[in-house]
């Protein structure tokens, strides 16, 4: 090998590179569910078992990632806020990527099973191929709904988390999965309002793309609207108690209040201050998802110490 | 006569080969601890086939 061999053509990828192929800020989301539906399980779990759980869990949401990032190459490359990407900045090449996303949703699986139970491991492989096939390959550049049922992808870890603690999968898991779900589609929909002009360029047919501003706005108040009472129930359940119960209301109000303002505005508004109030939401949909979850660790601790 | 200057691919593949160094040593680390904790759970077991024995179990008793 000569020296002059040394000069590549194309820059070769840092390790980051390959942690942002496994979409760090989603996983902290995955991470921080997951671990809610463990604590909150009826079951205790030893705490070395527990972290493998969840270290695994978040595995599995990282190679999906990364099947996403070999998938979407093409349609992040157009996006402002997606073209510094490690594939479609040059840094990773796509069959990297695919590799990467392949072994370890191999290795997420199979450890998740060996450290827990096989309804765990199977729960975690439907996610993965849910949130890679039926939404990246298949949803996402086909319906605007696909933000709705794509939704269900990033609903499944709590699931998993409580599966993984008792080898069940009761309603109040599956209250937690309607949480999530049903606060997927109003979340992106926010952003999409203010982001509109990049996933426009992409030709990924988001709400605001096929149906305008207006029908976004009329949605993002219907899903609320939804969303509501459905956080509200979770309070009924035996993992609620005092912290979720005042934490829903607060949050909810909150939610509905802040929906109608978004439905309630005009395009032109918007426009004049910069969406704030869309840009406000948003921020807002990601603490009221961590307080909701927090609530919940908060009230399945208190149960431990005998508070209620 | 050896090139001494630091190119800065060699920074970069410095980077992936310790980030893939602890990543192995963390996954040695997890596999070893699960196995500690799982042999631990297990109760009372005979070393040769990792079986549990019913006359263990009376003797512990």
């Amino acid at each position: 090998m000569s020296d002059a061999s040394l000069i590549t053509q194309e820059p070769e990828a840092e390790f980051g590179d390959y942690v942002a192929l496994l979409k760090p800020r989603v996983m902290s989301l995955v991470v921080f569910t997951a671990m809610v539906g463990l604590l909150v399980a009826p079951v205790p779990i030893h705490p070395m078992i527990g972290l493998t759980a969840i270290l695994f869990i978040a595995v599995g949401a990282g190679a999906s990632g990364a099947l996403n990032m070999w998938w979407d190459a093409d349609i992040d490359a157009k996006m402002r806020r997606t073209s510094g990407r490690p594939v479609p900045a040059g840094r990773v090449r796509p069959e990297e990527s695919l590799a990467i996303g392949v072994a370890l949703s191999g290795i997420a699986v199979v450890m998740l099973a060996l450290a827990t139970n096989m309804l765990a491991a199977g729960l975690l492989a439907f996610t993965i191929f849910f949130y890679a096939v039926i939404y990246t390959m298949l949803l996402k550049r086909w319906t605007p709904q696909n933000i709705v049922i794509g939704g269900a992808a990033g609903a499944f870890p709590p699931v998993i988390g409580w599966a993984a603690a008792t080898s069940t999968a009761p309603v109040e898991a599956w209250g937690m999965f309607a949480l999530i779900f049903l606060w997927t589609p109003p979340h992106f929909w926010a952003l999409a309002l203010f982001m509109r002009a990049d996933y426009g360029n992409a030709g990924v047919p988001m709400l605001t793309v096929t149906h305008g501003h207006g029908a976004t706005r009329a949605h993002i108040l219907v899903y609320s609207v939804i969303l509501a009472p459905a956080a509200l129930a979770l309070a009924a359940t035996p993992i609620g108690g005092p912290a979720y119960l005042t934490t829903a209301i607060f949050c909810n109000a909150w939610l509905l209040w802040g929906a109608f303002g978004i439905w309630r505005r005009r395009e032109a508004e918007a426009e004049a201050d910069n969406y704030a109030a869309e840009k406000a939401f948003f921020r807002f949909s990601l603490t009221y998802l961590f307080a909701h979850f927090g609530a919940l660790a908060i009230d399945a601790l208190l149960r431990v110490q005998g508070a209620f | 006569m050896a090139i001494r200057a630091e190119h800065e691919l060699h920074s970069r593949r410095r980077s992936r080969n310790i980030g893939l160094a602890v990543v192995l040593v963390g996954f040695i680390s997890v596999i070893f601890g699960l196995t500690v904790v799982k042999v631990q759970t297990l109760g009372a077991i005979q070393g040769f086939d990792h079986v549990v024995r019913p006359e263990l179990l009376e003797n512990a008793q």
